[in-house]
């Protein structure tokens, strides 16, 4: 018996997890895809917001202004990439201007430090590439980036450290109350918990509706993206937002912690809770879009695009605590945008309302930092010829790309919840993640893989699953 | 720090023909820096036959061309390393590399060939949209899977694009048992030579389709199809003649990028339209004493055209380090592409360094039929070739005599352009 089961190895779930890792508690994290980071987690924005956008007095609002506010030290405790390189958001029509000034103020409502209105010039000084004719912008130095997959790995090593167990490729069925406790029957396996949080993301409904009457709806909303190559990553150096005006929401162009340059997405809402294709439509929009605010944007870099879904509810509002009807039964739903940036808080949250509903009571021995894969980039040229006289194998660039060696994949694949596929080595290491898009370093790492995991070359897949990337030996 | 007279980045065809030249041309110090685990660069993989009518009036396999110059190589007894990825190259040619062995190392040279040849543009760099499922290769990873590691990545088979590698890879498959149900075509001509038309999807019956493109991947976790689509002129999809493939794999043979971050990183000016270095009679880049040759220069169609380019870049570099060839009046005739020409290699020829005769290549960017290549010095008409048909998968060349150059008074700008005949077939 468990004390607490968490749905989902998403950031949310991952920081529910590592912050109920502080208790003494039997904790356990189910997964239905091969990895952590595989949903909503892995295809976003990669933003930390200010909390500016967040409705006034919502529990969006507040959660997003804390966990911006937390993530510095969470980063530097967990070590994973997070930059503070401040957001803009621009005004390219006279009539947005009081939609501006209105952004300007609910953020001052909401408790956003430091924001400040620019005129045309101070942002064109701060900004060379924003289209001329911009009138104004929203400057908020509090906005950040992340590094997602980094983030949600960091989070769950840290839980996993401390004690929490994780499950993948385990898809839940079916949720029954029996007695004292809550029955998950699942596709590996039948277990008990006093307590569940669900943090399933475009699925949550489909477990809150399983345990309650008062029933609530996800739509998956699409948002597509395009990433280009790094050589087009300080085309901007803040997040570039454009005011939501007369052509809808907009579109961003960011930096990202890795020197990419990201833009998008788009918001389509759909059906299919897995529909994360990209369209054609989808991709020549939110290029059109971005090109509105940011002028030269060098199309020709684009290295790949993608989609990811926002787990959308009807009212807007992150859904944090007790089911109604369900005791002991957590919700985590509706974490739509600024989910990634208040995660953090929304873990310390919930964490807190199962605390205090198990009585549990803090740990002694909780390790709060955890050490992220070393990155032989960040040496310096002695130290990495100390390393690679001591580990020869971090001198064998197998990703040229991102000039990955093969001691960091192997790290990847070695670690607690370590690499079990192409993408999974991927997050962790950027090992083909690059403008060849893993052309080269695909064959190899697949090898490497094979041999880590003493499995058959036949067997390694993409993504897990269905994904496999061979189809037989030639004859 | 370890020195060398030249250091070569690459131990690909080019590599290997540019460090042959410079030893015959007198240079005893020299170093191929090799990122893979043998010599012989993207030649190990393609066994098909093909290779080096020109050089050694024979066919030969990429394997057996390769071998022929790493023979060359290992007879002269120059120095090679291999599993070495060189890192950084700094503009006084301080080379950076490591590999598992010798650990993170630094190399002087006087002077440094680049040859580190092209990759594959990938699925995204085309946005083609859709899922991102396992079994959307680029064909030469698709070719390094079959030809060096023994595994078939598909078993049904759609190829987009009808480059070389495309066009090889649509037999290769078909010969280890795959079906290659369509071979689909942005443009409304082929990018590859017309003999692998012939002889890889002719042959077999392939179909191809040009003026096609991919609409949509379909299958989340392995591929389950894809959708093409007929373009329009402007290689916009129409709507309403699209067509559903079922297949596991998708091969893109849809352009080639020379693969110059190092260049970048050092300096190195870079043509927009070849993405390679822009280079002089010399082959000398923008940064004295560093040369580029091959595909990381302008991506070829023939090897053996690599081989006689790197093998100029590696006389020049004996030249730049024996010190001899130095500029003293600096003439400089600019090499202007106008009119049908995309691009020329080199872009600029100092009179002075040009030896006697100078190779100059070019691409056409579109079919033209019954044309004829014009050069003109200055204005004036100097040389007219006619050709019955130009196509930009095929490079032209023309050569340039030093004798005939030195005879125009003040020469400054020698123009290449397509000129066609005024009753030309309809294209069809």
């Amino acid at each position: 018996m468990f004390d607490v089961i968490i749905i989902g190895a998403g950031v949310v779930g991952c920081a529910v997890a590592r912050e109920l890792s502080r208790y003494n508690a039997k904790v356990l994290v189910v997964e239905k895809c091969e990895d952590v980071c595989c949903g909503t987690s892995k295809a976003n924005s990669a933003i930390i917001h200010a909390g500016y956008d967040a409705p006034r007095d919502s529990l969006m609002a507040e959660l997003n202004v804390r966990g911006n506010e937390m993530m510095e030290e969470l980063s530097k405790e967990l070590d994973f990439p997070f930059k503070r390189n401040g957001s803009l958001v621009v005004c390219l029509e006279e009539e947005d201007r009081p939609a501006l000034k209105e952004l300007y103020e609910r953020g001052v409502y909401n408790g956003v430090k430091g924001l400040r209105i620019l005129s045309r010039k101070e942002l064109l000084e701060l900004e060379p590439n924003i289209q001329e004719n911009a009138v104004g912008a929203l400057y908020a130095p509090s906005g950040g980036i992340v590094c997602p997959f980094h983030m949600t790995i960091a989070l769950a090593e840290n839980a996993a450290q401390n004690g929490a167990e994780f499950r993948f490729n385990t898809m839940v069925k079916k949720i029954t109350r029996e007695e004292e406790a809550w029955r998950l029957e699942t596709e590996s396996g039948s277990f008990l918990s006093r307590c569940i949080v669900n943090a399933a993301g475009v699925y949550a409904d489909t477990f809150h509706n399983m345990v309650s009457s008062q029933k609530i709806h996800i739509t998956p909303r699409k948002g597509e993206y395009c990433l280009f190559d790094k050589t087009a990553g300080s085309h901007v150096t803040r997040t570039v937002f454009q005011v939501p005006g007369k052509y809808g929401k907009g579109v961003l162009v960011t930096p990202t912690v890795h020197g990419n340059l990201l833009v998008g997405p788009t918001a389509t809402d759909i059906e299919n809770r897995e529909g994360t294709n990209t369209t054609q439509e989808g991709i020549s929009q939110l290029l059109a879009k971005a090109q509105t605010t940011v002028k030269e944007l060098p199309l020709r870099q684009v290295i790949t695009s993608f989609a990811g879904l926002r787990a959308h509810e009807e009212g807007h509002e992150f859904i944090i605590g007790e089911a109604s009807g369900a005791k002991n039964f957590f919700d985590t739903a509706g974490i739509e945008s600024p989910g990634l940036s208040s995660a953090p808080a929304i873990g310390v949250m919930a964490a807190g309302m199962i605390r205090d509903a198990l009585d549990l009571k803090e740990k002694e021995n909780f390790i709060a930092e955890r050490k992220g894969l070393l990155n032989p980039a960040a040496l310096s040229l002695e130290e990495r010829r100390a390393l690679i006289r001591e580990k020869p194998e971090y001198g064998n660039i197998i990703c040229r790309c991102e000039m990955i060696s093969e001691g960091e994949i192997i790290e990847a694949v070695r670690r607690p919840l370590g690499a079990r596929s192409l993408d999974g080595v991927k997050r962790r290491t950027r090992a083909g993640m690059g403008r060849c898009q893993s052309g080269f370093c695909c064959p190899k790492t697949m090898e490497i893989l094979a041999r880590e995991l003493s499995a058959d070359m036949l067997d390694i897949t993409k993504s897990g699953g269905a994904a496999r990337l061979l189809v037989s030996s030639v004859k | 720090m370890k020195a060398y007279d030249l250091v070569i980045i690459g131990g690909g065809p080019a590599g290997l023909a540019a460090a042959a030249a410079a030893r015959e041309n007198g240079i005893e110090s020299i170093l191929i820096l090799e990122r893979d685990r043998e010599l012989g660069g993207i030649l190990n993989q393609c066994i098909h036959n093909g290779f080096g009518l020109h050089t050694f009036q024979e066919e030969l396999t990429g394997p057996e061309y390769a071998g022929r110059f790493i023979a060359m190589v290992e007879e002269l007894g120059i120095e090679y390393r291999l599993h070495t990825m060189v890192i950084d190259i700094s503009p006084d040619k301080k080379v950076i590399a490591m590999s598992r062995e010798e650990g993170l190392f630094e190399i002087q040279a006087k002077a440094v060939i680049l040859a580190m040849g092209c990759r594959e543009r990938s699925r995204g760099a085309l946005n083609i949209p859709g899922y991102r499922p396992a079994g959307v290769y680029s064909a030469g990873t698709a070719q390094r899977l079959v030809n060096m590691e023994g595994y078939m990545p598909g078993k049904e088979v759609v190829i987009l694009g009808s480059g070389d590698i495309g066009l090889i890879m649509a037999r290769r498959m078909t010969l280890e048992g795959a079906k290659v149900k369509a071979v689909a075509e942005l443009m409304p001509y082929s990018g590859g030579l017309k003999r692998n038309i012939v002889q890889c999807l002719d042959d077999f019956g392939i179909p191809l389709k040009l003026s096609h493109t991919v609409v949509d991947i379909d299958g989340r976790e392995r591929l389950k199809g894809v959708t093409l689509a007929k373009v329009d002129e402007k290689g916009k999809p129409m709507p309403g003649t699209e067509e559903y493939y079922s297949c596991d794999s998708l091969l893109l043979s849809v352009g080639l990028i020379p693969e110059n971050e190092l260049s970048r990183g050092m300096g190195v000016e870079i043509s927009q339209i070849t993405s390679g270095p822009v280079v002089n009679e010399s082959l000398e880049t923008s940064i004295e004493g560093v040369f580029a040759c091959g595909n990381v220069l302008h991506v070829h169609d023939l090897v053996d055209f690599v081989s006689e380019e790197a093998k100029a870049a590696g006389r020049s570099a004996a030249s730049y380090i024996k010190g001899i060839n130095k500029v003293s009046d600096g003439r400089v005739i600019r090499l202007v592409p106008e009119g049908g020409v995309r691009y020329i290699v080199p872009s600029s020829i100092c009179l002075e360094r040009m030896e006697n005769k100078l190779t100059v290549r070019f691409r056409v960017g579109a079919v033209y039929k019954k044309a004829a290549i014009a050069v003109y010095y200055d204005g004036k008409l100097a040389a007219r070739k006619k050709r019955l048909i130009m196509a930009p998968g095929e490079m032209e060349e023309i050569c340039l005599e030093k004798e005939r150059l030195l005879k125009e008074e003040n020469l400054k700008n020698i123009v290449i352009c397509i000129e066609e005949e005024k009753a030309q077939e309809g294209m069809g």
